[in-house]
């Protein structure tokens, strides 16, 4: 039995015992708060890297519930570096592109493609349910003697300290006990624990709307796309959003407006009528009904001496965009090498700074284009109402008005275009991956080029074999990879394990390499 | 283009009288709503001919009142 009611349960797994500690503290060098998507994968990534981890998961569950269907590619290239994109891929429904629809018209009045540049590895999106993906990635965690996942271990009190932090937990058997960890990260979702119990702020806005998911399922044949509508002739006024799941589960999301009995607007008999006049006189059953509303904040800060926030904790994002999980990745991304190096003791902890200014950088981005389609989406204002079916009208006719249709700008990898880890070009380029932006993927020798990079510092070159730094990998491209990065004969291009450009140069100049390298680790060149 | 052009750029009296009127006939029985719909779209028509961000948010604030800036 699931030791949470209400909560609907994926996957049974029973608490753990508390630790027996002997009336002293336990103790762990690095500690994560919750196993939400977020705390898993930063668990897989320290844990692959070698790392003492402990997990605390309030639930001793995986819950079954309407929330992340939509992974980005660059989630699925985290996946992949962190050997579980695969089970990913296998089950989850590939698309690219997405179409939008206004009132009772067949034809789309705008249509997208999250892939415009072909010839990766990974497809623009897939879908898929994100107990899935916890499953997989709680699957990768298993394997690693390192890591252990305590379920059914609820955090209800944090002492920051100055090397670490002290935790007071509670286990299911009744079990309580400290854990002292030296470093501490806080992947307690929305409602954080360890947020609100070290007094930290969440500011931001709260958007009032409601919107119904109706996961459903049925037998029914349509492209793999994602389809959305402004104003449909099932939903006046409104819009509403269609996706594809696995196992024909479809998702069904329906924009409801502020002032609803939101109980009322969960029961069957309220969301059938929506249903049909979506789909015709389909068969289908219930999945999982329910209501939700949102809100775009973010902390001030992620770091707080040795306690790091990353995923829902820090940032909240309106689904619209599909920018909340996937965020919540590259959070993860962004710190499992970082933390790692500080770890090992290669890197200062300063490094764990930069962290912060790039895990903001990607969660204002998020924020601000989700907030822009949820103002597209709820105009505010009779003004703001025009202009949006002005767009709308415009965009039927002529193409100029299509940009500016917004029905969620979907997540792609954000750059840091002023990341201190990076080293500014100091030659011209007129293509290639700037500093601060993820490598392109394009086929290389038998497979991929991000697949090669795996989880370590690569210089990429073109037609140089000389000698790399010392933990530094050395990768010869060419063709189509090599085109991408923008690199002529003898150029380069240092690459941090997250993927991310670090430097370039159209020559390789093995004493700039050394100094992009220690910059990139946090040490000023 | 270097910024906004302010002077009088349409020509004539009568050529202000014609266009200004024509503004006008565009909402000839048009509901509110419409209306604004209708001004929205020239809007955002005349600001793709323009093509020119800077200029164009130089209108945007030319256009905003002083008292609600
Ligand atoms: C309707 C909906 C649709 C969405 N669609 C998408 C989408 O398509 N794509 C996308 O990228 N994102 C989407 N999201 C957002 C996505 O679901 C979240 O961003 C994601 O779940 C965040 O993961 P997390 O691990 O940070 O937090 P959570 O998933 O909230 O996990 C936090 C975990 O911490 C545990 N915990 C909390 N407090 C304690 C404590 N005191 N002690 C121990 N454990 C604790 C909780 O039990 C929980 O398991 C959607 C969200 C909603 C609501």
């Amino acid at each position: 039995m699931a030791n949470i009611p209400g909560i609907p349960v994926y996957k049974e797994i029973g608490a753990t015992p508390a630790p027996a500690t002997g009336g002293g503290a336990d103790r762990a060098r690095v500690v994560i708060v919750g196993a939400g998507p977020v705390g898993l994968a930063m668990a897989l990534d320290l844990g692959r890297r070698g790392h003492e981890v402990v997990v605390l998961s309030r639930l001793d569950f995986i819950a079954h519930a309407s929330k992340a269907i939509c992974f980005s590619k660059r989630s699925l290239d985290i996946l992949d570096r962190l050997g579980v994109g695969d089970p990913a891929l296998a089950k989850g429904v590939t698309w690219n592109v997405g179409k939008v629809y206004w009132g009772e018209a067949d034809d789309p009045v705008y249509q997208f493609d999250m892939l415009p540049v072909k010839d990766q590895k990974r497809p623009g999106f897939i879908n898929i349910q994100q107990y899935y993906i916890e499953e997989y990635l709680l699957d990768g965690v298993m394997k690693l003697p390192n890591v252990e996942v305590r379920w059914g271990h609820r955090v209800y009190g944090v002492t920051s300290k100055d090397d670490g932090a002290e935790l007071a937990v509670t286990a299911d058997d009744g079990g309580v006990y400290t854990l002292e960890a030296e470093w501490l990260i806080a992947c307690d979702g929305a409602r954080s624990t360890v947020r609100d119990l070290l007094g930290l702020d969440f500011e931001g806005r709260v958007f009032e709307d409601n919107f119904l998911i109706a996961d459903i399922r049925m037998k029914h044949e349509m492209p793999s796309e994602r389809w959305f509508w402004f104003d449909p002739p099932f939903n006046r006024g409104k819009s509403a959003l269609m996706h594809k799941q696995p196992d024909d589960v479809w998702r069904l999301d329906f924009q409801l407006g502020w002032d609803i009995d939101r109980a009322a607007a969960i029961r069957p008999e309220n969301v059938e009528p929506f249903v049909k006049a979506m789909l015709g006189d389909v068969e289908f059953e219930q999945e999982w009904y329910s209501v939700y509303t949102f809100q775009c904040r973010r902390m001030a800060r992620f770091v707080h001496g040795r306690t790091i926030f990353a995923g829902d904790s820090a940032h909240l994002v309106s689904p619209f965009g599909a920018r909340g999980c996937n965020g919540g990745f590259a959070d993860v991304d962004n710190l499992g090498w970082k933390l790692d190096l500080v770890l090992k003791g290669e890197a200062d902890e300063g490094l764990i700074e930069s962290y912060n200014d790039e895990a903001i950088t990607t969660a204002d981005e998020n924020i601000l284009n989700s907030s822009r389609s949820t103002d597209f989406l709820t105009p505010k204002s009779t003004a703001s109402q025009a202009l949006r079916d002005a767009v709308l009208e415009l965009a039927r006719d002529h193409a100029f008005a299509r940009p500016f249709v917004n029905s969620g700008r979907l997540s792609t990898a954000v750059h840091y275009p002023a990341s201190g880890l990076s080293t500014p070009d100091t030659e011209t380029w007129t293509s290639g991956v700037a500093p601060g932006a993820p490598v392109l993927d394009a086929p290389h020798g038998d497979g991929w080029l991000l697949d090669a990079l795996g989880d370590d510092f690569v210089l990429l070159t073109r037609g140089w074999q000389g000698e790399a730094p010392a933990g530094v990998r050395l990768i010869e491209i060419s063709g189509l990879a090599a085109e991408r990065l923008g690199l002529g004969e003898g150029g380069a291009a240092l690459v941090r394990p997250d993927h991310y450009v670090a430097a370039r140069w159209h020559t390789i100049d093995p004493a700039a390499v050394d100094a992009a390298l220690k910059r990139a680790k946090g040490g000023m060149a | 283009m270097t910024g906004l052009n302010t002077t009088p750029n349409l020509g004539t009296n009568a050529s202000a009288d014609d266009l200004y009127q024509k503004l006008v006939a565009l909402h000839d029985g048009l509901s509110e709503a419409d209306s604004l719909r209708v001004w929205a779209k020239l809007v955002l028509i005349l600001a793709n001919h323009i093509g020119d961000r800077e200029v164009i948010e130089q209108a945007i604030v030319a256009a905003r009142p002083v008292a609600a800036a």
